[in-house]
């Protein structure tokens, strides 16, 4: 056994893992195990998986308190859009276009905004997101305020389970590299940093960037799903919603993004039924997280099998409050 | 503090279990009929779907009472989406997963678009009571959609009836159009008046714009006192209408003025003015003071039930399932196709909104209302019928 924990070994384990989840997943798709209402709801899943782990990168790992992540969104599904629905390209092209406009659009938003700091950052994507927005409600080529409907659904579960694949194994890989200390070290100290020859408007505007890229490509997803996209969709609501999993799951993890989105996608659905009182749950669910565990369900911890069995037999501290 | 982490462990994973059980689907029951109600119960147009959904829990509740449709009873179950399409489209599925005959919402037209590829795919017809956008029952390519229904008629149908009203009623020859050239409702309300008024042999002696936002008019208006028309058509919402009307009439401006149900607004009475309205019409999908028995029968039963007045959206609901009780009569059967078959099939339907009849695109042929303001008071002033 003792080959297995090499880092090829352990590749291998991943691959065959995500192998196995993905077939699991098409089989109860193909055999109608899933109906529809459950492939929606894991669409939705996928989506906010994309959007929460890219969001994390910027907010998370990078420390800017950034709230244009729906801006980017409504770019990579509008020129997706124009691309596969006006210009019958192939859908790979629309995905392209989609990721590398919201990429251009995030480079060209941050270079000016990310010498900002704190609130007045905030501030500023939120401003440039709600642009974006009416900007689209102004373009009478794509239907202006009432959107454009009827597009081609070709997102697939193939497309879905890929797309958070590639998001998480870019980021984290990007995070575990030099230039992921780099970000981190701007979090933790600007100054310091700087001082120590990062560049961090650099480095900030990489991040910014690469957040910007996979949100488009979420947006790409979520165009080609369901069906209808307006400007009102990408709203400032959509960004707060992420900002909520990003929290949720614990600033700085990608674990705690990925399980947050989970979850908060489950507890939207499971509350559909109860109309009522929908949203008085929902606060309160997030407001007893943030008060026993302020820093996420997650921290900053990243979870990998061997921590889960730490947590089992009580050799980990994670679930105490410090 | 230290909270046992095993129980907080065990405590995630039952809830986790309890959503993916909760998730799954029940197979509708033989002895009722179930029908879906999809609507916006939260987020931003909450109102449009709470007075919807109270509309058409009377509705089922007065069939029920009498007995429900073929012997049997209607079983409704109701999902809030939001406001939100892709919300939409995930409670379509879920209600369509449980079995239900039909859908009666979304309110909004997007949302009803969420909707389209579910019920199109499940072929389960959906009512809309609300959704007034001309693409809500046909594709780009003009086909109908063949399970998309709505019992409202949709946005340009307003202009013809304005342009009727005008001509026959208030006998304008001369016309003005000042329209919100910024939004799909303007720009079509004024189009068919337009259409509609020269038919009939008006002459439309000038068409001005104004865009969401505007706040001064005195320049257009002033140009338009030139003009001296019988009758000044502003398909707009109530925002920009009520400074306009105040400042027109500030300029001496005294033609009446006409709209559409963008008007419709406690604001526009503290805006403009009780005394600026007088002269003011505009059209609607029906009246609370309509003296026909049928809506008076209704609005008494809302008011009995819900303690408030029932307005537009909780009329059209309230239409929406009487016609889908309607069609189950018809069709004799409980079968969402058979059902489709009997709504395209529908005739001289009398609903609180008025009686209909389905056309091939999905539209109700139906009367509206046209409602003045007379010295700040809402006054039903006419029905009238599509030619």
């Amino acid at each position: 056994m003792k080959m297995l924990e090499t880092r090829w070994g352990k590749f291998i384990i991943e691959v065959v893992a995500l192998a196995v989840i993905f077939t699991l997943v098409q089989y109860f798709i193909t055999a109608g195990i899933f109906n529809q209402y459950h492939q929606i709801t894991l669409t939705s899943m996928c989506i906010n998986i994309i959007l929460a782990v890219s969001l994390n990168l910027i907010n998370g790992f990078t420390g800017q308190l950034s709230l244009g992540h729906a801006g980017f969104m409504a770019v990579g599904a509008y020129v997706s859009v124009v691309l596969t629905k006006f210009m019958g390209m192939p859908f790979i092209v629309g995905i392209i276009a989609g990721c590398l406009g919201a990429a251009l659009a995030g480079f060209v938003i941050g270079v000016p905004t990310l010498r900002l700091k704190g609130d007045y950052l905030a501030i500023a994507t939120l401003g440039f997101g709600e642009i974006i927005r009416v900007i689209l409600q102004n373009i009478d080529y794509v239907g202006g305020p009432a959107g454009v409907v009827g597009i081609p659904k070709l997102t697939s579960w193939g497309w879905l389970f890929a797309g958070v694949v590639v998001t998480i194994f870019v980021i984290q890989n990007l995070i575990n590299s030099s230039y992921g200390r780099a970000i981190i070290s701007v979090r933790e100290d600007e100054i310091a940093s700087e001082v120590m020859g990062v560049n961090t408007t650099n480095y900030k505007v990489l991040a910014f960037v690469v957040g910007a890229f996979f949100a488009g490509f979420a947006g790409v997803l979520y165009a080609h799903y369901f069906y209808i996209i307006k400007p009102e969709t990408f709203n400032f609501l959509k960004s707060f919603d992420v900002l909520v999993m990003v929290v949720l799951g614990g600033l700085g993890s990608t674990t705690g993004a990925v399980i947050a989105a989970v979850f908060v996608t489950l507890l939207t659905a499971v509350l559909q039924a109860f109309p009522a009182v929908r949203m008085i749950i929902y606060a309160l669910i997030l407001i007893l997280i943030m008060i026993y565990r302020p820093q996420g369900l997650m921290g900053n911890k990243e979870l990998s099998v061997k921590i889960l069995g730490r947590i089992w037999s009580g050799k980990d501290g994670s679930f105490e409050d410090k | 503090m230290r909270i046992s982490r095993k129980v907080v462990l065990v405590v995630l994973m039952l809830f986790m279990f309890g959503i993916v059980a909760g998730c799954g689907g029940k197979a509708g029951g033989g002895e009722e009929i179930l029908v879906g109600i999809n609507a916006e119960l939260s987020g931003a147009v909450a109102s449009y779907g709470t007075n919807a959904r109270d509309g058409a829990m009377l509705a089922i509740e007065q069939i029920n009472a009498e007995g429900g449709v073929l012997g049997k009873k209607i079983n409704a179950i109701e999902r809030d989406n939001k406001s939100q399409a892709d919300e939409a489209m995930s409670v379509s599925a879920d209600l369509v997963g449980k079995g239900i005959v039909a859908q009666i919402g979304p309110l909004t037209s997007g949302n009803v678009q969420g909707c389209t590829l579910v019920m199109m795919d499940n072929k389960i017809p959906l009512i809309a009571p609300a959704a007034t956008a001309v693409n809500v029952t046909v594709n780009e390519k003009g086909e109908t959609l063949d399970y998309i229904f709505r019992v409202c008629f949709i946005d340009p149908f307003q202009g013809t009836l304005m342009a009727q009203f005008a001509y026959e009623n208030l006998g304008a020859k001369t016309a003005v159009i000042l329209k919100d050239a910024s939004s799909d409702y303007g720009k079509g309300l004024a189009e068919y008046f337009k259409k509609t008024f020269t038919e009939k042999g008006g002459k439309i002696l000038a068409e001005e714009g104004f865009v969401k936002g505007d706040r001064d008019f005195r320049a257009t208006l002033t140009k338009i006192r030139g003009l001296n028309p019988d009758f000044i058509y502003v398909p707009g919402y109530y925002e920009e209408v009520a400074p306009l009307i105040k400042q027109a009439r500030e300029l001496g401006i005294t033609a009446p003025m006409g709209g559409g149900d963008g008007w419709d607004s406690p604001d526009m009475i503290e805006v403009a003015g009780k005394a600026n309205l007088n002269n003011t019409y505009f059209t609607n999908h029906y009246s609370v003071q309509d003296q026909n028995p049928k809506v008076q029968k209704f609005v008494k039963a809302y008011k009995e039930k819900y303690n408030k007045e029932p307005d537009a959206f909780a009329a059209l609901a309230y239409d929406a399932v009487q016609l889908l009780a309607q069609a189950i009569k018809d069709a004799n059967s409980t079968n969402p196709e058979d059902i489709k078959n009997a709504l395209e099939n529908i005739k001289d339907f009398e609903g609180v909104t008025g009686r209909m009849s389905i056309d091939e695109q999905h539209n109700p042929v139906k009367a509206g209302v046209i409602i003045e303001f007379k010295d700040g008071k809402q006054v039903m002033n006419t029905r009238i019928e599509p030619k």
